[in-house]
Parts: C-alpha cells; sequence; structure tokens
C-alpha cells in the first residue's frame, strides 16, 4: 500500500527583546548560570509579572507578516506542570484566546509555490534550562521568562522537503523582521512535528506522534523521513500508531517514546489572574504595519524585474536580508547587476555564510569600487580576484590595493604590441605549429604573453595583436 | 459533577501530593459537597454574561523593553535546598525510558 505523511510544526522563535516578557532580566545568552533572575522569573510569592510591550509588538508584526487575523482581545492563562525548571509551577501562556489565527505563507517546491496555513500565533514564557549530571540535575533558571512565540501550522505538509522549506520560510520571515534572531544552537528557533501516515486517497487522518527536541533542519527532515517508515511499518504489521511524545535522537538518527504519562497531560489551565487581557486595537495594528520591511519573496520578485535577475539568483540574494542589502548597495555603486551578482554570489559567499556577508572585510561600497575598476579596464578580471583576496585580507579599498602593487592593467598598443612579438619570436616552434594547423596554441600564446605582463595586460587587447600577427606572420 | 475518590486521588497526584487513604477520604467529601455549592451557581443562567476573570475594565498594562537589575546569584541561590556551581540542584530528572 502507498502512505502518504500529515505534518504539522510548531516552531517556538524567541523574541529579540533587551529584557524578559514579564520583567526587566537581561535575555543574552552568554551570562553565567542564574545570573538573569528576579523574583518575577524565580516564582517568588507575592510578584507580579507586567507585560513587555515590545515583546507584543515583535508577535504582531509576525502574525502581519504571516497574514494572520488579530485577535483584538487575547487572555493569558496558567499552564500547570511540575518541572524543576518551571519556578512557579506554571507556565503563563496565551491558551484559548489567541493572539492571533488563520494565516498563511507560501513556500516553493520544486518551482511550485504552495500555501501551508498557520493555525495560530500565540505567546507564552520560555522555561530554564535543565542540565542532566549522574546523580543530579542542574537547574538554570536564566532562560525562564523569555519571551516566545509558538506558530501552529495546519496539517498541510506532505513531504519532508516540505517541513524544510516551510520552517526555512518562517524563519526567513522572523529574520526580515527582525524579531528573532533564527539561532537554532542557541535555541532561540525550535521546532516540534507532528507527524502521521495515510493510505493514499484516504480523507481522515492517522494517529499522530509529537517529535520534539529537534535542532536543525535536517535533523527535521531526517525525524519525519524515520517516523514515516516506522509508523508504516507498524500499520503494515496489522498494529496500530500510539499517539505519544518521542524525542529525535541526533546519534542514533532515530526518534524513541518518551515515557508516555497520561496523567500529566492535565495542564489544569486558567486565566491567569495576575495579567489583564491583552487588548490590541486596530490603529496599534495598523501602526506596526507601516514598520514592516519589504519580506524576503516580495525583494525576490523585485529584484527579478529591476535588476533581470534568474529566479535561482534572486533567491540566493535575498534569503538574508543584510545579504539583499549588501547586494543593493554594491550595485548603487557599480551599477551593473549581473556583475554583483556574479561577485557575491561565487566570491563573496564561497567565503562567507550569507548571514556573515553583512560582517566581511570587504565593504560593499569596496566590493562596488572594485568591480567599477574592471568595468573601466584600469585592472582585468584576473587581476581583480587577486585584489580580492587581499581585500579579504587587509580590508583595505581596491583602489590602494591596485597601486600599491601596480596591478593597473597595461591598456598601452605599443606595450602590448611589443610583448606579444617578444612571445611570438621566443616560441618560433610552437608558431610553425600553430600555422600548421596546431589552432588551440593560440591560448598557449596569450598565456605568455600574460606571464610576461604579470598578468597586467589588458587581455581583450593581447588577443587582438595575436590574432593580427599570427595572420601577418 | 461529583468528587470521587479517584478523581482526589488523581489531583492528588498531579499536585505532587501525599495523602493518606483517610485524608482521601475526607477531602473526597469535603470537595464533594464544595462542588455542590457551584451546582447551586451553575443553575443561573449565565450565557449572555462575559466571564469576569479580572474586576478592573480590561486595559492594556505594560512595560518598556528596558533591563533591570537583576537578583545578585549569592542572593538567589541560599533560597533554594540544595546548589552547585551556581546551578540549582535537584534529584535527577529522567527524561525519557
Amino acid at each position: 500500500m502507498n502512505y502518504e505523511p500529515v505534518i504539522g510544526l510548531e516552531v517556538h522563535a524567541q523574541l529579540k527583546t533587551q529584557s524578559k516578557i514579564f520583567c526587566g532580566c537581561s535575555t543574552k545568552f552568554d551570562a553565567k548560570e542564574n545570573e538573569l533572575t528576579c523574583p518575577v522569573c524565580t516564582g517568588m510569592p507575592g510578584c507580579l509579572p507586567v507585560l513587555n510591550k515590545r515583546a507584543v509588538e515583535f508577535a504582531i508584526k509576525m502574525a502581519l507578516a504571516t497574514q494572520c487575523r488579530i485577535n483584538e482581545k487575547s487572555l493569558f492563562a496558567r499552564k500547570h506542570y511540575f518541572y524543576p525548571d518551571l519556578p512557579k509551577g506554571y507556565q503563563i501562556s496565551h491558551y484559548d484566546k489567541h493572539l492571533a489565527q488563520k494565516g498563511h505563507i507560501e513556500i516553493s517546491i520544486g518551482g511550485q509555490i504552495k500555501k501551508i496555513r498557520l493555525h495560530r500565533i500565540h505567546m507564552e514564557e520560555d522555561a530554564g534550562k535543565n542540565i542532566h549530571g549522574t546523580f543530579s540535575s542542574y537547574v538554570n533558571l536564566n532562560r525562564a521568562g523569555i519571551p516566545l512565540i509558538e506558530i501552529v501550522s495546519e496539517p498541510d505538509v506532505r513531504s519532508s522537503q516540505e517541513a524544510g522549506a516551510y520552517l526555512r520560510e518562517i524563519r526567513s520571515i522572523l529574520r526580515y523582521l527582525e524579531v528573532c534572531d533564527g539561532n537554532m544552537e542557541e535555541g532561540s528557533f525550535r521546532c516540534d512535528v507532528n507527524v502521521s501516515v495515510r493510505p493514499v486517497g484516504q480523507k481522515e487522518f492517522g494517529i499522530r506522534c509529537e517529535v520534539k527536541n529537534i535542532n536543525s533542519f535536517r535533523f527535521v527532515e531526517k525525524a519525519i523521513e524515520y517516523e514515516m517508515g516506522r509508523q508504516i511499518e507498524v500499520l503494515e504489521s496489522g498494529a496500530k500508531v500510539i499517539q505519544e511524545t518521542r524525542l529525535w535522537d541526533s546519534d542514533q538518527n532515530k526518534t524513541f517514546s518518551m515515557r508516555s504519562k497520561e496523567e500529566a497531560h492535565d495542564y489544569r489551565y486558567f486565566p491567569e489572574p495576575d495579567l489583564h487581557p491583552l487588548i490590541v486595537e486596530p490603529h496599534w495594528v495598523e501602526e506596526i504595519k507601516r514598520t514592516l520591511p519589504e519580506l524576503s519573496s516580495e525583494k525576490k520578485t523585485r529584484f527579478i524585474k529591476m535588476y533581470q535577475l534568474s529566479e535561482y539568483d534572486a533567491s540566493l540574494l535575498t534569503q538574508e536580508k543584510s545579504l539583499a542589502q549588501y547586494f543593493e548597495s554594491v550595485v548603487e555603486i557599480c551599477k551593473e547587476p549581473k556583475l554583483a551578482t556574479n561577485w557575491i554570489l561565487s566570491e563573496l559567499l564561497r567565503e562567507f555564510g550569507p548571514e556573515q556577508v553583512e560582517s566581511s572585510p570587504i565593504t560593499p561600497q569596496h566590493l562596488g569600487e572594485l568591480l567599477v575598476l574592471i568595468m573601466k579596464g584600469t585592472i582585468s578580471g584576473k587581476i581583480a580576484k587577486h585584489v580580492f583576496e587581499k581585500m579579504l585580507q587587509t580590508g583595505q579599498a581596491p583602489q590602494a590595493i591596485v597601486q600599491k602593487e601596480g596591478l593597473v592593467q597595461v591598456s598601452d598598443s605599443t606595450q602590448i604590441e611589443a610583448l606579444v612579438e617578444e612571445v611570438l619570436k621566443e616560441q618560433k616552434v610552437f608558431v610553425d605549429k600553430y600555422h600548421a594547423g596546431q589552432a588551440k596554441l593560440f591560448g598557449f600564446f596569450v598565456g605568455e604573453v600574460m606571464k610576461k605582463s604579470h598578468g597586467k595586460a589588458n587581455p581583450a587587447m593581447v588577443n587582438e595583436f595575436l590574432k593580427k600577427k599570427l595572420k601577418g606572420a | 459533577m461529583h468528587i470521587t475518590k479517584q478523581l482526589v486521588e488523581h489531583l492528588a497526584k498531579l499536585s505532587l501530593l501525599e495523602l493518606s487513604p483517610e485524608e482521601v477520604e475526607r477531602y473526597t467529601q469535603e470537595l464533594d459537597s464544595l462542588m455542590g455549592y457551584f451546582e447551586k451557581l451553575n443553575r443561573l443562567d449565565t450565557a449572555h454574561i462575559d466571564p469576569t476573570f479580572h474586576v478592573e475594565p480590561p486595559t492594556n498594562v505594560f512595560r518598556e523593553d528596558e533591563v533591570r537589575e537583576s537578583f545578585k546569584r549569592e542572593d538567589l541561590l541560599p533560597v533554594f535546598p540544595a546548589q552547585e556551581d551556581g546551578a540549582i540542584k535537584v534529584p535527577k530528572i529522567i527524561e525519557a525510558s
């Protein structure tokens, strides 16, 4: 029998605020254990949470960027469970009256656009972090009270590739909005996956399992594939899939069952009496809407139109906002989008990841100036690569390097003619072979002239003179 | 709704409370009579009344996103029963079977 998976994804994204969601403790990552705590986030009796306004703004931004409907009134609730990393004994979270719902994003799969619907976006506080030792566990509450949004998709995803594309798009939107840094290693972007399988053609969903603890896109794809295989095997053997939470083990490449505690799923939610309902009036939403930046999909469309780029190049350049900005700054200086694209995609991105381009020693100003030097014929493309290397090492302006190293291209016809004649004289044997029909020797002559000029001769002119002289000789 | 012994035991488990059989018996009766009172309230028709979770009118109370000084660790950690190297020490948590 053929099966298809039905996949829903939950993303927990850490909002990039300076302070926690309900208190003034810092959200910085590199702090000593339990250094960023206070009575509120450690759950001391008698303290009151006060909602961080910027966290709400960030959540609304994401809701708007994903076409969600924003609820004018939403309500925080207490979600109860016992765990050492949850100092209050409950987590404050939106519950049945969420911040936003019914949105969607678009992903591109093999050139096809597919819409994935979002069920909801809600806000909640993060818990602390447990480290497990041999005999004890150790709790660090620095994360407790970090603002999160949970983005829950509808079960619209049908393959591990679609899941990967969905997560990359969500991450890209968050980063474009500058509301989350998307750092999976530091835990500021985490995802849980709900997977079930059903025979192709069946309308009803199968019984699903939730896989937690996945901290890279590759692992998400692998975990989904593993779960599909496992569940199909269970069904084929005539048994039933048990609804449960499973963990991904990236060392063994498999998921395994968490001890299921049915009773623990009773979270006894009730409205948080310490917080007022959150009121988001339309004029506030409008105000935030005006601050939304151009997102990657819009930017991509604009790049294709405005700069005549291929869809592939445009999607590479817009995968990261800072990279797209870098590209546009370079184009502004050199006015040659295609040349700028080639240099950024093949040279710059070989040295840096898309997220690091911004902090590369080569500023967009300098790269633009380098391309101008090529276009004006001051240096050849080959010399430009050498200058590029120097710029990488020193961070200097291209003109300074060209001047210091005497790399200006020789475009003086007398000089080039002399070099060509010299080479043809020295390589008499090969010139004869050339005339005897070995036309590919032409490239060899070009190489020899270039060598003699220390790479500085204008290649177009070298070609021209060689052709002329070889014909005449 | 009637409170049964099983429900009290379930609630005790969720709340991490150890109850003796006598306590279970006693709480079952006490909670059951308490629920009787809610039964009485439930007879009122509140279909068209919003639940009152808060007595004040709904207005947003926000704080600006500003960092304030945190606890000193030396003050925080002694509050907990055990600590080690700046971390709060708890009995080993077993996450998975």
